[in-house]
């Protein structure tokens, strides 16, 4: 579980996020939602400890963070999996070496084991017989699957993910929502997941937290989207004529 | 030319004569002018398109905004001496940037001084057409121009453009795809693992690239010399041997260490901190380009006064 409160963070004199709080559950894949722009990534970026907040506080299971040293969060961030938006894998990487790299930094195994892991991991994303493929030479999809084996193969209790299926294909979009809630209900990770992708809202939305122009403007679960009268949050989820459609009809 | 103990007045010879005539400081100054004359032209074009360079950077640079930079590069340099946790990788992570940056380099730098040293050659050998210069000289200038200057000095500066570009664009890119971020989230020290070992590298390289270069350039002049049949080979043997200072080629190797690590630091300092995109990134190179070869001539410059006078 991750609690925050008050969270301000500006750039210079802009202010991009402005009080907001929540809390994240654990064994729940809860979703940040909101416009490009609202402030997500940067949501995300002080959860993890890259950016630090002007103001507010982040506690994970009692451990707080802010105004913490690299040093002192070392041990947090050894259980914290992060898929980055492009996926960040290091194009100087295959796709093993890429998912062996957690591992060799900080665990003890002998380097059998680790493969066995890495294996293991680029299983349950399905993804098999690409070990030796750089990032240059796979599709979008499955640089994200590696980055998701990646961001896992440490078995951490928390897992962050920005924009996991931006740019991707609706099929393959939804292989990874479905991807990410399995691994989240299987390990009972803490799963935060960035989104402005109304499809992953109503497929994985068990929690769920609007945010727009950097305000915390509504939060509830996927059921309740429907339902709900908040203007904010009615415009920005039934903008597409489909959503409209199901409104009507429900 | 200081003579050798046990050397008897029986062999002075008219050849030796001469030798003695052309130690005199004038002869000297005459020699070296020629030869540093072509050094000179190569690196007054360079520091030109350099200082074109830094004026359009500084042109959109506060002087606040250059302090500022110059206290983050230091703190820079100081996260690139901490201790790294796991030193095997960090030890594979050395030769790996050995292989990139350095192995890679020794036929660009090979070939390159093989010509110029073969230019250095004829360029002397037409000024002291006609004089009544031993023509060993040539050997003897073409040895101390390459020695000096052509290999520590223009060669880093060449480096630079090979190699500090490659790290700034190679460094642009992780930080603009997120993969410096991704570092950190692991709890990696970025700068630990991404920069220290180039740094190491390059230091630890450079010296013998520039040993490979000064031989490339003294064989190109030999082969020069003697194909166009300005001097004969032994001529040019006994004139690269001819009052050989060995100070001479450590200065040139502490010259090349510290340029090295200008190359390899201030590079590294513009890729890591890439904003943007893939504009930035190409931005980024430029300026480490610019930046290093600044700062090795002015280094150089310093360097020389230190260390040759
Ligand atoms: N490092 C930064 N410096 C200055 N402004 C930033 C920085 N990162 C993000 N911003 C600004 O913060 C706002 C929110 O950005 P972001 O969190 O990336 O949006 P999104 O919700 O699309 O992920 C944007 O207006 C962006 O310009
Ligand atoms: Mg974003």
């Amino acid at each position: 579980m991750i609690e925050i409160k008050n969270i301000v963070k500006a750039f210079a004199t802009k202010e991009v996020l402005k009080e907001v709080s929540f809390t994240f559950e654990q064994g729940k894949t809860n979703l940040v939602i909101g416009q490009s722009g609202s402030g997500k990534t940067v949501l995300l970026k002080c959860l993890l400890g890259l950016h630090e907040p002007e103001s507010g506080f982040i506690n994970f299971d009692g451990l707080d963070i802010v105004g913490k040293s690299n040093k002192n969060l070392k041990g947090l961030r050894k259980q914290i999996g992060m898929v980055f938006q492009g996926g960040a894998l290091f194009d100087s990487m295959n796709v093993e070496q890429n998912v062996l790299y957690p591992l060799q930094m900080f665990s003890k195994l002998s380097k059998e084991e680790m493969l066995q892991r890495v294996n293991f991991c680029l299983k349950r994303v399905n993804l098999e017989n690409v070990n030796h493929l750089f990032p240059s030479e796979i599709s979008g999809g499955m640089k994200k699957r590696v980055a998701i084996a990646r961001a896992i193969v440490l078995n951490p209790k928390y897992l962050f993910c920005d924009e996991p299926n931006s740019g991707l294909d609706p099929y393959t979009a939804t292989l990874i929502d479905n991807l990410l809630q399995e691994i989240t209900h299987e390990y009972g990770m803490t799963t935060v997941i960035n989104t402005h992708d109304m499809n992953s809202v109503m497929e994985i939305g068990e929690k769920i937290l609007f945010i727009k122009e950097g305000r915390n403007v509504w939060e509830g679960t996927k059921a309740d989207i429907i339902t709900s009268e908040n203007q904010h949050l009615q415009g920005f989820v039934f903008s597409s004529e489909l959503f409209k459609t199901i409104k009507r009809k429900s | 030319m200081p003579s050798k103990p046990g050397q008897s007045q029986e062999l002075t010879t008219a050849h030796e004569l001469i030798s003695k005539e052309a130690s005199n400081v004038k002869t000297r100054n005459v020699v070296f002018f020629v030869a540093f004359k072509l050094i000179s032209v190569l690196k007054i074009g360079y520091l030109l398109i350099v200082v074109v360079n830094l004026h359009l950077i500084l042109y959109k640079t506060h002087a606040m905004g250059l302090i500022a930079s110059f206290g983050k590069y230091l703190l820079f340099i100081a996260d690139v001496f901490r201790k790294p946790e796991r030193r095997s990788v960090m030890y594979k992570l050395v030769v790996k940037e050995v292989y990139e940056l350095g192995f890679k380099s020794v036929l660009f730098v090979v070939f390159v001084s093989l010509f110029v040293g073969a230019v250095v050659t004829l360029q002397t050998a037409a000024n002291m057409e006609g004089s009544w210069m031993p023509r060993y000289l040539i050997g003897y200038a073409t040895r101390d121009a390459i020695l000096l200057e052509f290999s520590p000095t223009i060669i880093s500066l060449l480096l630079a453009g090979k190699i500090g570009s490659n790290i700034a664009s190679s460094l642009g890119t992780m930080r603009v795809t997120e993969q410096i971020d991704a570092l950190e989230v692991m709890g990696v020290n970025p700068v630990t693992y991404l920069v220290r070992p180039k740094i190491f590298a390059l230091m630890f390289f450079n010296p013998l690239l520039i040993c490979m270069s000064m031989f490339g350039g003294v064989i190109g002049g030999w082969i020069s010399g003697t194909l166009s049949g300005e001097c004969t080979s032994a001529e040019f043997i006994s004139g690269i041997q001819y009052d050989f200072v060995p100070f001479k080629a450590v200065y040139a190797i502490i010259k090349t260490i510290l340029f090295a690590f200008i190359i390899a630091s201030v590079s590294s300092f513009h890729g890591f901190f890439t904003k943007g995109g893939a504009l930035e990134v190409g931005r980024s190179s430029t300026r480490a380009v610019v930046f290093s070869s600044v700062f090795i001539i002015v280094s150089n410059y310093i360097l020389t006064q230190l260390l040759l006078n």
